[in-house]
This record gives structure tokens, sequence and C-alpha cells, in this order.
């Protein structure tokens, strides 16, 4: 760290560093398309990964924390840029650079209203194109009469505002058409059943080949962001359950970490193995539950029945230790909610001796059929350099080639101790991710048969007050959810609420590549594509 | 075996003779017996399918399938028929009002005349005229365009697209499904489907006609599921890409008809796969076996057509809830590049087999 420091210094001077769990560089924001292109492209830093864009209301002054990734390094470094004008905020864009900062920047605008010069299409992200106000800035005004609930049919804008600088350095603002003049277009969602949740395309078409897909959401944006700054550190805990609802254990472990890490506390190994079961638990229920629907999607309806069997066990496998099938709400600050069933090892076990003879069933009937192929090889072909820029994680980036895997680059809880190797793929088609799924399966089943028999005695949950209370700084944790990368950011003044809590979902990204691999595809391919990356739409708006 | 053509002469002597009507008169009262008989038959087959297509799919599943409404679920699909006819018929705005409702009529009308021309049994036959197996292809081809109406004129885009690809689908199957038929017609040497079902009363053209036959049945199959837009070629209405395709805004029994015809094309389909494949009513006959062909006899030649049938169609449902769906340009390559060709070739083969005399 000290070295990237350094080196970092002797190129841009005045900027100054923060010494927290990640590296943190301050710079101006005249310098910072500079140092992004800098730490993007030279060789010993080569930051090619664009984890998240924090964007940040400081009272004083507005900004944003830009988290990067080496992925050959594998080191992690942020940038903070800040902007004092808060009646007209503006920062330097970085979409140009990692093709994942234009849908991010998108995002900032829409909850901070800061305008990044040079994107391409700066309109709102989740809230209606009329929305008064940037709720996450600290003095916005939540008075519902400023922003009614309409009764009139949803407003939309055919135009994209851009604000450009010049060559002598003037801003001007200019407006664009979303789609040609002549384009049909066909608008597909929110209620579709191929989008998996209430996400919209607007897609046009030419007779059956796609032209353009413009993505919509925030149907069912909940603001989990504001919700968590009026909560205790406790009570924001439960929103994890209700963003990738089937990685709701993986979530939990990801904020339970941050806070553990922000207040120091240790937690017990037994509850640690019980984390981590239940985290693989969850990726094989999700992944079933992803070859059953993709299927569907595909036609073949009856393979749904055969994956939910599995998934329906593991539900019950849950339900017994932690009392719900969906949100379960188990891992604690500390630890776990209760201990286990006292037939959980038994069940777990039984779990373990039919997944792999299912996912042999699997392969027989979908895998090597005839019209899957045809249907799932090389269609939405990503290749690793673009699944880097679009920050594609999860099997999806994988399947690609990017060994993106957090439990093997960035190891967290016991997973070091773990014996199991990354699922790699290099096609980058949709079969390609529709194998790594599949892979993944018997991956998880056997990190658990690992484990399960192993699982230490002791306590499940440490000492913790019953409202914390985080010393003022900011922490950056990463889990692997089981849709790809899911990264937190805490902000702490010292109070029992967070000052300002980034979830930074692996969705987003997958639906802001979706127009990229489409692009010249069939309508029948959106779906295969949409399928196989996997989204979920509460995840992506949260 | 017992001959219909009995009863169906002595109701015809009955309103002649024995009540003294006018010929006139005579034809018109036979016709609406017929028709009625028609309906209900259809009627019938089609609550049949609904249910038999759901217990298998069930079946295929791991799961029940109906089982609450009557003995075994036997009365679900009566409850399903009387709930969608009394739904209410939704007008939409900035529709064309007549085309859309004219198209389902079109499609309903369709399949019922394509229907009429099965042999149902030994002397139980409705339409029956030396170019019957001609007929029956030209009508099955008017509910194309029931589809395309039912697409344009819900003014909906989805609709559309649906219709566009059914039409492209159904007129590319079609000419597979057409010379398929002409093979069989080559074999047989007449047109007339009770000169077909007769050609067969010693053996089925799917043996005596052997490999150009297997050849044709096979074909058949694929291009009769295509035709019915059923899986894996449910493209136009593929639920996962366009909702409902072209039927999407259509409600109550305009619905029903869709999807009445839906089902009875599969039947029409098993039914043209029987009468040219598996003897129509004609029971199983083996050359020599007297006393086996004297028990085969003894079922009844309904029996024997709509065992056949559901056989067909039995398979039919079998590809929908085992395959994935094809994607459009797949489809058309599939019929353009490869059963179009071959049963382009077949014919040329079939038709060396009967110049020479190479079959059975």
């Amino acid at each position: 760290m000290a070295q990237l420091q350094e080196k970092i210094a002797k190129l841009f001077p005045q900027a100054t560093f923060e010494e927290a769990d990640v590296l943190t560089i301050n710079i101006a924001d005249a310098q910072l398309h500079d140092l992004a292109a800098t730490l993007r492209d030279d060789k010993d830093l080569s930051f090619d990964y664009l984890m998240t864009i924090v964007g940040m209301d400081w009272q004083k002054e507005l900004g944003c924390v830009y988290f990067l990734n080496s992925t050959t390094h594998g080191t992690t470094v942020s940038i903070k840029v800040t902007t004092a004008d808060r009646d007209n905020p503006m920062l330097h864009s970085v979409s140009d650079l990692w093709a994942v900062a234009g849908i991010y920047e998108r995002e900032v605008y829409d909850f901070f209203g800061i305008i990044f010069i040079n994107n391409m299409d700066m309109r709102r992200l989740f809230l209606s194109v009329d929305w008064v106000g940037y709720p996450l800035r600290k003095d916005y005004d939540a008075n519902p009469e400023l922003n009614p609930v309409s009764i009139e049919n949803e407003r939309q804008l055919d135009t994209t505002d851009m604000w450009l600088e010049g060559p002598n350095g003037k801003i001007e603002k200019k407006t664009r058409p979303i789609f040609q003049k002549d384009d049909f277009v066909v608008n597909i969602g929110p209620q579709h059943p191929a989008t998996h949740g209430v996400l919209r395309f607007r897609t046009a078409i030419d007779g059956e080949t796609i032209k353009k897909i413009d993505v919509y959401m925030g149907y069912i944006h909940r603001g989990v962001e504001k919700l968590s700054e009026g909560l205790t550190y406790q009570q924001t805990l439960h929103f994890m359950d209700r963003l990738d609802y089937f990685s709701a254990h993986n979530y939990h472990h990801g904020l339970c970490m941050l806070y553990e890490k922000a207040a120091g506390i240790e937690v017990p190994k037994r509850a640690q193995y019980i984390r981590v079961i239940m985290d693989e638990l969850s990726r094989i229920a999700s992944h079933c539950l992803f070859i059953g629907t993709y299927c569907m999607d595909l036609g073949a309806t009856t393979m749904l029945f055969y994956t939910l069997r599995v998934r329906e066990q593991i539900l019950d496998i849950m339900d017994k230790t932690c009392g719900a099938r969906m949100t379960f709400n188990y891992d604690v600050i500390g630890g776990v909610m209760a201990d286990l069933d006292p037939d959980f090892v038994k069940d777990v076990k039984e779990l373990l001796a039919v997944v792999p003879k299912n996912i042999k069933e699997y392969n027989k009937i979908f895998t090597g059929n005839v019209i899957a192929k045809g249907r799932m090889n090389g269609i939405g072909v990503l290749s690793r350099e673009d699944a880097i820029s679009y920050a594609i994680t999860g099997p999806s980036g994988r399947a690609s080639g990017w060994a993106c895997d957090v439990r093997k680059t960035d190891p967290y809880s016991i997973y070091p101790e773990l014996n199991f190797e990354q699922v790699i793929m290099t096609e980058g088609d949709s079969m390609a991710r529709f194998k790594c799924r599949v892979a993944e399966i018997q991956q998880s089943a056997d990190i658990i048969a690992q484990i399960i028999d192993k699982i230490p005695e002791g306590e499940i949950c440490a000492k913790v007050p019953k409202v914390l209370k985080l010393p003022v700084g900011h922490w950056y944790q990463v889990v692997e959810g089981c849709r790809g990368v899911f990264a937190l950011y805490l902000e702490s003044d010292g109070t029992t609420k967070p000052y300002r809590l980034k979830i930074a979902p692996p969705c987003l990204p997958l639906a802001g590549v979706v127009d990229h691999i489409t692009e010249g595809q069939k309508i029948a391919d959106l779906i295969t594509i949409g399928g196989s990356l996997d989204y979920i739409v509460p995840d992506m708006d949260r | 075996m017992f001959d219909f053509s009995i009863i169906t002469n002595w109701i015809h002597d009955f309103l002649g003779s024995t009540l003294g009507m006018a010929p006139w008169l005579v034809t018109t009262v036979e016709c609406v017996l017929i028709g009625v008989g028609l309906l209900l038959a259809y009627a019938l087959l089609a609550l049949f399918y609904i249910y038999f297509e759901r217990k298998v799919c069930a079946a295929f599943q791991c799961r029940l399938g109906p089982n609450r409404v009557g003995p075994m679920g036997l009365l679900q699909s009566f409850a399903d028929m009387f709930k969608i006819l009394i739904k209410e018929l939704i007008t939409l705005k900035h529709t064309d009002k007549f085309l859309f409702a004219l198209a389902p009529y079109l499609v309903i009308v369709a399949s019922v005349l394509a229907f009429a021309c099965l042999p149902w049994g030994n002397g139980l036959q409705i339409i029956n005229f030396n170019i019957g197996i001609f007929f029956l292809i030209a009508v099955s081809s008017i509910g194309v365009l029931g589809i395309l109406l039912a697409g344009w004129s819900s003014n909906n885009k989805f609709t559309l697209i649906g219709a566009m690809r059914s039409g492209a689908q159904m007129v590319s199957y079609e000419l597979s499904i057409g010379l398929v038929m002409i093979t069989m017609v080559v074999f047989s040497g007449t047109m007339s489907i009770s000169g077909i079902v007769e050609a067969q009363r010693d053996t089925w053209f799917i043996f005596s006609a052997h490999l150009p036959a297997w050849i044709a049945f096979i074909i058949y199959l694929i291009a009769g599921t295509a035709e019915t837009n059923r899986g894996p070629f449910d493209l136009p209405e593929a639920e996962s890409e366009l909702t409902a395709g072209y039927h999407t805004e259509y409600s109550g029994i305009h619905f029903g008809f869709y999807y009445l015809a839906e089902y009875l094309n599969l039947f029409i389909v098993g039914g043209v796969a029987s009468l040219m494949f598996l003897g129509g009513w004609m029971p199983l006959h083996i050359n020599g076996w007297e006393g086996f062909n004297h028990v085969m006899d003894y079922i009844p030649s309904v029996v024997w057509f709509l065992g056949k049938s559901i056989f067909i169609t039995f398979i039919i449902i079998w590809f929908k809830w085992t395959f994935p769906r094809l994607r459009i340009d797949q489809l058309l390559t599939l019929e353009w590049k490869y059963l179009l060709p071959i049963s382009m070739v077949n014919l040329v083969f079939m038709t060396l087999c009967v110049v020479n005399g190479w079959h059975f």
C-alpha cells in the first residue's frame, strides 16, 4: 500500500492520502480524470475494475468516492472527490474509462444531483422524471406534498441531457434523442414474464433484430440507503433480506462483517462456520432456481419443477433453523441469531446426497438438448475485457474468463481454510453462464461437505451491546453474493446510526450490460441473454 | 365390423320415406343434425384435451394435475368452460373492431371444416369426396388468416410480432405437410379420404410403404407440431417473449375460440396422421393371421380412430413438455433447409417405389 501511495504521490503531487481499510486518494475534480486514467492504464497499477461510485453529502460539500480494484494485482484503492457548490455541483465523468461508470454516475445524479461532465446520458435512474429534490442529500425535504403519488400514466422523456466540456473548458448543456426517428420501439416490461421482476426495456427492433435497448428501473426502488440513515445499526440488517432475496444470507453476512470490522468485534468460530454453510446453501438454492426459471424462459417448463425440488429441500432446512423460508434475518452483528436445528447436519447430508444426481438429470434433460444448444451457444458473448469494464461479476463474469470470486480474491470468514477452485469458463456466451452456475452448485455442495462435520462447539454470537455505536470513520466490505460482488460502504459520524450506508449490488451492472450484448441479436435472444445474466430487480433497485 | 352407414341410411330413409319430407327438407334436417353432432364432438374433444394435457403435463412435472373438481378432477374442464363462457368480452380502444371480432371465427371455422373431413369410423364420415385430402389442406390454411387478422387488429406491437411469426411459420410448414400428403397420395393412388382408408385394409401405409413412409411420418410429426403452434414451435405465443402472442388482447369466449382451435388442431393433426399412416379407423390387420384379424375387428372402428389420434397427440404433447423453444430463424432454417428438401427427395423416392413396385 505504501508503494502504491508513493507512486501516485510522485505522479500527482497535489493528491493527499487517507489510511483506512482501503487507501483513499483525495484529489481535486480537475485532475480526477487524469488520475483515473493513470490508475487504469499504468502497468503497475492497472485498476481496471470500477467497483462502485459512492455519492456522498458531507453537509458542507458534496462528492463521490470511487472504489477501484485491480484484477491483476488484487489491490483496492479509493478516490475521493468533492465539490463545494451545492446548487450546481459538477464533477468530471469517468464513463469513458469504465463502461459501468455511466450507470453509476446516473445513480449518483439521481440521488445527489451531481452532474457529471461528459457523461453522454444524464437522466435520473430510479426516480421518475419529475421528482423534486435529491433524496440522499442531508437537506432533502421529504414532505409528501412535494412529490405526491401520481395517478397519471408514467411520464417519460424521449431525450436525454448531457453536459459537454468544449476545448476552451466551457461547459455546454446539450440534448439528444434516445431513439432514432423511425425506430420501431417495443416496450418490454415492466410487467413482462421475461424481465424477472419489474424491469423495463424499451427495445428498438428491426423485424426480429434488436437495434437498441434502453433500460428503465426503479419500479420497486424502496430507498434502502436512505431508510438506513434513520435506523440503528441492528435495524438496518433486515433490509439485506429484501435486496437479492436469494442471497439473503450472503448479504447479511456482508453487512454484519462490515459492522463487526468497524466495531472490532470478534465472531465466534461456530458462528462463522454456520454463516458459511448458510451462504453456500443459499447459493445452491439460488442457482437451482436460476436453472429452472431460465429453462422456463427458453420454453422448457418442466425443468422448473425438477430444480425446485432441490430448492424446496434447502428452504425446509433453512426453515427449521432460521424460522423462515425467504426473509431469514439470521445473521446478526457478532454471530447468528439462533443455534442450528438438531437435525441440521442430517438434513444437509441428505441434501448433499441428492445434489449430484440432480445435476446429472438437469444436464441430461436440458444441457445436451440440441435446441438448448442452438439457443445458447454463441448468444450474448461478453469478452473478458468487457466483463471487467461493465463490472459483470459473479458466475456471469466468471463465464467470460474473469476470476472475480471474492471468496478467492479477497477471502473472508473461514473461506481461506477451505479447499475449492473458482469455476472459470472462457466462452462468455449464455451457455457458459448457464454451465458456470450448474458447476457452482456442485462447488458449493463440495464446500459444505468439507465443513459440515467440523462445525465447532461454542458460542453462536459474541457479546454485542443492544444499541451499537461505531467510531467516526469509514469502512468498505465486499462479499460474494449468488450473483456477484456485493460491496458495502459505511461512513460513521460516531452515533448509533449510519451517516451513509452505500449498497453496491451486483445486479445493477448486469442490467447495464444488456444493451451492449443484445445489439444485433433477435428478440428471443434478449430472453436468453437476460435470463443467463440472472439479475434480480429488487437488488438493482434497492 | 359394424358399418355406421346403416344408421345414417336409416335416418335418411326415415326422414324421406316414413315422414315423407321433400328432398330439400331432408337435406336441411340432416345438415342441422350433423352440424349439432359435429360441434358437440368438437367441444367435448376440446374439453377432453384440456384435461388430458394437464394430466400428462402434471405427470411429467412430478405433480398431480387437476384433482379437486369432480372425481379425479374430471369436471375441471367443464368448470373452466363455464368460467370462460361467462367472462366479459372486453372491447379495446383504437382497434379495428370488425376484424378484431371476425378473427376468432375464421380460426374456428377453419378448424371445424378440417375436423369435418376426418374419417371417424366405418361409414361415419361427413364430407367424403374424391379430392378430400386436397380440401383438407385448403381449409386448414384459412386459420392463418384469422391469426394474422388478430395480430393486426389488436393494435398491439406484441400481437403483431406474434402474428408475423405465426404467418411465416404456418406458411412455411404447410409446404412440408403438403408434400408429405402428396407423398402418401402417390402411394395410395387416390385423394379420397375413404379411398385412402380402404387402401389400408390389409396393411397400414406405415408398414406397407416402409422407408419413405417412415421419413414422411417423422416430417409430418414435426411439421404438424409447428402447424399447430405448439412447443417447441410455439413462437407465435411464446409466453416468455410475447406474453401471449397474437391472442394477447382477447378475452372471454373469443379467447376461448383460439384455445379451442389450438386443441382441436392438435387432434386434427393426430387424426390426419392416423388417416395417412396408421389406417384411419382401420383395425390392425396382419396378412395371414385370420384369427388375430378377426379379434381386432371386434374393437369398434371409432375406438381405433380415436385411439390412434390420441396416441399421436400424446407424442406431440410430450414434445411440448420436454423441449425448449426454437428461435424464429432456427425454426425457418429447419423448415427451408432440412424438412422441405428432404420431403421433396422423399416424394421422388416414393414415386420410384410405387413405379417399381418396391413395397408390400
